[in-house]
C-alpha cells in the first residue's frame, strides 16, 4: 500500500511526460524514445494509407462504368501498382508492429525502451527513404506498371521506374528487419523481473512471431530485388529468359518472402484482437497457450506455403499438391484463435465501445477472408479463381478487414494511454460502422464477380459486371469516409479531448500501470507484475478515478468495480 | 608489454570510479546490455546468411540444371589466387579472434594491433580480388549478356598501365585506394602538426590498411604470372575431356539466335575429334576470329556454351556481394581500432569487439563456401 501523494504521482496525470519533456523538432527527429518513434511511424503510415487510399478511390471511380475513359489503360496499370506497392510495403507491413508495437511492446515488458533505440530510429528513417524511393517512381515521370509483385520478365522489359520501386522495397525491407530484430532481442532480454514467457500479453507473443518472420524472410526479398536490379541493368541472365534465365525462379524467391509477409501483416493484428477481446469482455482470455503457440505455428507454417501463389505457373504437380495440403493446415492455428476469441466472449461482461466494435468486425471479416482462402488453396477451384476479383476480395478481407480494422481498434484502445485524452466514443463507433459496412459493400460484390470470371487488373470489363463494380465503388467511398471520420475523431481527441486517467478500461497488462501519457522512462515506479488477463487485480481508486493494481490501492477507498464503465 | 600492463592497471582503476560509463540508460546491467547485443548480432548474422541464400539457391539451381556449364566455366578461375585469398581470410579470422581475446582481457594496445592486422588482411583480399576481376574483364569474361570471351589482352592505354604492364581495369580499380592512401597520409601529417596524437595514429593505421590493398595487388600479379601457364593447361585438359555431345545438347536447349547454328556446327565438328578444326572455326567467327590468336592451351570460345556467362553472372554477384561485406567489415574494424586507441575496452565492456568479430567470422565463413563452390569444381 502506498500513500495518496505517491499514488497521485504514479497514476495521476503528470506534469511532465514523454510528449512534453523536451521540445523542438530536433527532440523528435533525433529522439531515441520508442514512444516518439512509434508516433512518428503512426503519422508516416497514416500518410501512406491516405496516399494509397486515394489511388484506390481513383481506381474505383474509373471502374464505375464499364466503358470509362477516366484513366488511360497505362494510367490504370500505374494506379493499381502504386496502390498495391505503397499499401503493402509502406503501410500494412510497418503499421501495427512498427507504430503500435513500438509504443506498447516495451511498456508491456516493464522496460524503459527497446533493446536498440538507435536501430529503432534508423528503421524509421529507412522507412522514409524507402517510401520516398517508391514514390520517386511517380515523380520520375515514368510511373510503375508491374503490379506490386514485380514479376519477371515484364519487370525487366518495361521502361517504367522499376529500379526506383525495387530499391525502395529493398530499403523498406531493411527497415522491417531492424524492427523485427529489435523486438526479438527486446522480448528475450528486457522482460520485467519474473515475467516468464507465459506471463506475457498475447500481443507480445504475436509481435514475437511476426519478428521471426521479418528476420527470416525479408533478407530473401532483399537479395531477390538486388538480383532484379542487376538483371535490369546488367542483364545477368538469372531471371531473364532471353539470356537463359528462369522467370519462375523469381516467383519462387518473391513468394518465399511475400507469403510469410502476409503473416507479418495479420499476426500483429491477431495479437491486438486478443488484447481487445479480453479487456472489453473483462474476462480471462480463453486458451492462452493455444493462442500463443498458434501465432508461432502460423509464423512457421507460413514459410512452407509460398507455392500456392504459383499453382498456374507450371510447377510440378507433386509440389503443387504438397503446397496445397500445407496451405490447409494454416487454417488450423487460425481457427484455434477465432475459437478462443469467441470462447472468451462467451459470458463475458462485454463493453461495446469503439475498440471492441473494431475487434468484433475483425472476427467477422477475418473469418470470411480466412475461409475464402481455403477456396484458393484448393487446386481445382484455384484454377478457376486464379487472377480473378475473388483473389482481390479474399486478400482485402484479410488485409483491410483484418489488419486495418485491428490497427484502428488498437489505436482506439491505446490512444488514451498515448495522449492522456479520451476520444468521442459515439463518433468512434459511427466511424467503425462506416468502415465495416463500406468495406463489406466494396469487397463482397467482388467475390461474386470473381467467381463469375471477372479478371483482376483490367481497366475495362463486360457490361454484365457493371452493377457489382458500382456497388464496390460506392462501398469504397463509404469506407474512405469511415476512415476519415475515425482520423478526425482521433486527432481532435489528441488535441482537445477530455483528460483521462491512467487506466480507464480496467486493463491488467503492464502498460496501464504507467501514467497517461507515460513518463519518458515509461514508469516512474517499477511496475507490479500482474497477470495480464486477471482483471480482478485491478481495483477502482476513487481519489484518482481510475483502476490501479491492488498493491497500490488504499483499502478504505476501493470499489471492486466502477459500475457505469462496464455493463 | 610494460606499456600495455600499465594501461590495464589504469583501466581497472578507472573501473571503480565510473562503472557503467558505457551502459545505455535503458539497460539495468552491463550483463543485460551484453546479452542483448550478442543476441542481436547473432540474429543479424542469420539475416546475412539468408541474404546470401538467394544467390546460393540460384547457384544450386543452375548447377543442377547445367552442370556442364559449371565445368567449362570454372577453369577460368585461378584457384591459386582463390586459395591465397582463403588463407589470407582464415589468417584474418585468427587475428580477429586474438583481438577479441585481447579486448576481453582489457588489453587495448594488443587489441588494436590485432585489429590492424585483420584490416590489412581484408584489404589484401580485396587487392587480390581486383587482380582477378581485371584479368577476367580483359578477356571479356563478363556477366551473361556481355560475355564475349577473347584471349587478347588489350594493350594498356593509361600511362601507369603502360609503365607497369598492367591492365587498364586494374589501374582503374587502384584509383580509389590510391586516393584514400594519399588522403590518410596527408591527414596523419596534419593531425601530427596540430598535436592530435591519437588521431595521427589512427590515420597512419588507416594508411597501412589501404597499403594492404596494394600488397594484395602485387602478390596477386606475381601469383597470376607464376600460375598462368598451369591454368592454361588446365583449360586445355578439361576441355579435351569434355563430353562434347553434352555440350551440343545443352546448346540446343539454350543457345539462341545467330549463335545457335554456329555452336551446333562447332560442337559437331569437334565431336569428330579433329583438333585442327579449331582454327577453321575461328576463321568463320568474325566477332573474335580477327584478333584472337589461337593458343592450344586455351579453349576455343566457340566450343563453350553461351550459358557460361550465367556462371560468371553468379560469380560476380556472389563475390561482389561478399566484397561489399568485406568493405563494411573494414569500416566496422576501423571504428573498433579507434575505440581501442581510446582505451575503451575493459574486462566488463568489450561487446562491440565481440560482435564485429562474429560478423567477421561470418564473412570469412561465406568465403569458405564460395571458394570450393566457384573455384574447385571438378
Amino acid at each position: 500500500m502506498v500513500d495518496a501523494s505517491t499514488r497521485q504521482k504514479l497514476f495521476g496525470t503528470p506534469e511532465t511526460n514523454f510528449l512534453n519533456c523536451t521540445k523542438g523538432w530536433k527532440s523528435w527527429a533525433f529522439t531515441l524514445d520508442h514512444k516518439r518513434i512509434g508516433i512518428m511511424y503512426l503519422i508516416g503510415v497514416t500518410i501512406a494509407l491516405f496516399l494509397a487510399g486515394v489511388f484506390a478511390l481513383v481506381l474505383r471511380s474509373h471502374l464505375f462504368t464499364f466503358d470509362s475513359k477516366m484513366l488511360t489503360d497505362d494510367m490504370y496499370n500505374q494506379m493499381f501498382t502504386l496502390h498495391g506497392a505503397v499499401m503493402v510495403f509502406s503501410f500494412i507491413i510497418p503499421s501495427i508492429p512498427a507504430a503500435l508495437g513500438n509504443i506498447v511492446l516495451p511498456m508491456m515488458l516493464g522496460a524503459k525502451d527497446v533493446a536498440f533505440p538507435r536501430m529503432n530510429l534508423a528503421s524509421f528513417y529507412l522507412w522514409i527513404i524507402g517510401t520516398g524511393c517508391l514514390l520517386a517512381a511517380i515523380l520520375s515521370g515514368k510511373g510503375l506498371d508491374t503490379g506490386w509483385t514485380f514479376y519477371t520478365p515484364y519487370s525487366i522489359d518495361t521502361n517504367t521506374g522499376v529500379i526506383y520501386a525495387t530499391f525502395g522495397a529493398f530499403i523498406l525491407g531493411f527497415s522491417s528487419i531492424f524492427t523485427g530484430l529489435n523486438f526479438l532481442v527486446t522480448v528475450n532480454t528486457m522482460r520485467a523481473k519474473n515475467q516468464g514467457w507465459f506471463k506475457l500479453p498475447l500481443f507480445v507473443w504475436s509481435l514475437y512471431a511476426t519478428a521471426i518472420i521479418q528476420v527470416l524472410a525479408t533478407p530473401v526479398l532483399g537479395i531477390t530485388l538486388l538480383m532484379l536490379i542487376a538483371e535490369k541493368t546488367l542483364h545477368i541472365g538469372i531471371f531473364d529468359p532471353k539470356y537463359g534465365g528462369d522467370p519462375v525462379l523469381f516467383q519462387h524467391f518473391f513468394w518465399f518472402y511475400s507469403h510469410p509477409a502476409v503473416y507479418i501483416m495479420i499476426l500483429p493484428a491477431m495479437g491486438v484482437i486478443s488484447e481487445l477481446i479480453s479487456v472489453y469482455s473483462q474476462k480471462r482470455i480463453f486458451g492462452y497457450s493455444f493462442i500463443a503457440f498458434s501465432s508461432v505455428a502460423i509464423a512457421l507454417l507460413g514459410f512452407l506455403v509460398w507455392g500456392h501463389h504459383m499453382f498456374t505457373s507450371g510447377q510440378s504437380l507433386v509440389v503443387t499438391l504438397i503446397f496445397s495440403a500445407i496451405t490447409f493446415t494454416v487454417a488450423i492455428p487460425s481457427a484455434v484463435k477465432v475459437f478462443n476469441w469467441l470462447a472468451t466472449l462467451y459470458k463475458g461482461s462485454i463493453l461495446l465501445n469503439t475498440p471492441m466494435c473494431y475487434a468484433l468486425s475483425f472476427i467477422f471479416l477475418f473469418g470470411i477472408g480466412g475461409l475464402t482462402g481455403l477456396f484458393l488453396g484448393a487446386l481445382s477451384t484455384d484454377i478457376h479463381l486464379h487472377d480473378t476479383y475473388f483473389v482481390v476480395a479474399h486478400f482485402h478481407f484479410v488485409m483491410v478487414g483484418g489488419t486495418l480494422t485491428a490497427l484502428l481498434g488498437g489505436v482506439f484502445h491505446w490512444w488514451p494511454k498515448i495522449w492522456g485524452r479520451m476520444y468521442n466514443d459515439f463518433l468512434g463507433r459511427v466511424g467503425c460502422f462506416l468502415v465495416f459496412s463500406g468495406f463489406n459493400l466494396t469487397f463482397f460484390p467482388q467475390f461474386v464477380m470473381g467467381s463469375r470470371g471477372m479478371p483482376r487488373r483490367y481497366a475495362s470489363y463486360d457490361p454484365e459486371f457493371q452493377i457489382f463494380h458500382q456497388l464496390s465503388t460506392v462501398g469504397a467511398f463509404v469506407l474512405g469516409l469511415g476512415i476519415l471520420l475515425s482520423f478526425v475523431v482521433l486527432v481532435y481527441s489528441a488535441l482537445r479531448g477530455p483528460r483521462c486517467s491512467s487506466n480507464p478500461f480496467r486493463a491488467a497488462s503492464l502498460e496501464w500501470q504507467s501514467s497517461s501519457p507515460p513518463d519518458f522512462h515509461n514508469f516512474i515506479h517499477t511496475p507490479v507484475l500482474t497477470d495480464p488477463y486477471d482483471f480482478e487485480t485491478q481495483v477502482y481508486d476513487e481519489e484518482l478515478d481510475t483502476y490501479i493494481p491492488r498493491e497500490f490501492a488504499n483499502p478504505d477507498k476501493v470499489a471492486p468495480r466502477k459500475e457505469p464503465v462496464h455493463h | 608489454m610494460a606499456v600495455a600492463d600499465s594501461h590495464d592497471t589504469h583501466d581497472d582503476h578507472h573501473d571503480l570510479h565510473d562503472h557503467g560509463e558505457f551502459i545505455a540508460h535503458h539497460f539495468d546491467s552491463a550483463e543485460q546490455q551484453f546479452d542483448s547485443g550478442k543476441l542481436g548480432i547473432w540474429l543479424f548474422l542469420v539475416t546475412e546468411i539468408l541474404f546470401f541464400s538467394g544467390l546460393f539457391v540460384a547457384y544450386t539451381l543452375y548447377r543442377t540444371n547445367h552442370p556442364e556449364v559449371f565445368e567449362q566455366a570454372h577453369v577460368f578461375l585461378n584457384k591459386y589466387l582463390g586459395g591465397l585469398n582463403t588463407i589470407v581470410l582464415l589468417f584474418s579470422s585468427l587475428t580477429m579472434a586474438l583481438g577479441v581475446r585481447a579486448a576481453q582481457l582489457g588489453r587495448n594496445k594488443n587489441c588494436s594491433i590485432y585489429i590492424l592486422i585483420t584490416m590489412v588482411c581484408a584489404t589484401m583480399f580485396l587487392g587480390v580480388k581486383a587482380v582477378e576481376y581485371s584479368h577476367k574483364w580483359d578477356m571479356g569474361i563478363l556477366v551473361r549478356s556481355a560475355f564475349n570471351l577473347t584471349y587478347t589482352h588489350p594493350t594498356p592505354t593509361t600511362e601507369i598501365g603502360k609503365a607497369l604492364h598492367i591492365s587498364d581495369y586494374l589501374v582503374y580499380l587502384c584509383v580509389v585506394p590510391a586516393l584514400l592512401l594519399a588522403g590518410f597520409i596527408v591527414a596523419s601529417v596534419i593531425s601530427k602538426l596540430i598535436n592530435k596524437g591519437t588521431l595521427a595514429k589512427f590515420m597512419i593505421a588507416m594508411a597501412i590498411t589501404v597499403s594492404g590493398y596494394f600488397l594484395g595487388v602485387c602478390v596477386g600479379i606475381i601469383f597470376m604470372n607464376a600460375t598462368e601457364g598451369e591454368t592454361g593447361s588446365t583449360h586445355a585438359s578439361v576441355i579435351a575431356e569434355q563430353p562434347l555431345m553434352l555440350l551440343a545438347s545443352t546448346q540446343d536447349d539454350h543457345a539462341e539466335g545467330d549463335h545457335d547454328d554456329h555452336d551446333k556446327a562447332a560442337a559437331a565438328s569437334n565431336h569428330e575429334g579433329e583438333h585442327s578444326d579449331h582454327e577453321e572455326h575461328f576463321g568463320s567467327h568474325p566477332a573474335d576470329g580477327g584478333e584472337a590468336s589461337f593458343d592450344a592451351h586455351h579453349p576455343d570460345p566457340s566450343t563453350l556454351s553461351r550459358d557460361v556467362g550465367i556462371f560468371f553472372s553468379i560469380y560476380y554477384c556472389m563475390t561482389g556481394l561478399h566484397a561489399i561485406h568485406i568493405i563494411a567489415g573494414i569500416i566496422a574494424l576501423a571504428w573498433l581500432y579507434w575505440r581501442s586507441l581510446l582505451g575503451h575496452w575493459r574486462t566488463d565492456y568489450f561487446g562491440p569487439v565481440d560482435y564485429v568479430g562474429l560478423y567477421w567470422h561470418l564473412v570469412d565463413l561465406i568465403w569458405i563456401y564460395l571458394f570450393p563452390l566457384l573455384y574447385l569444381i571438378d
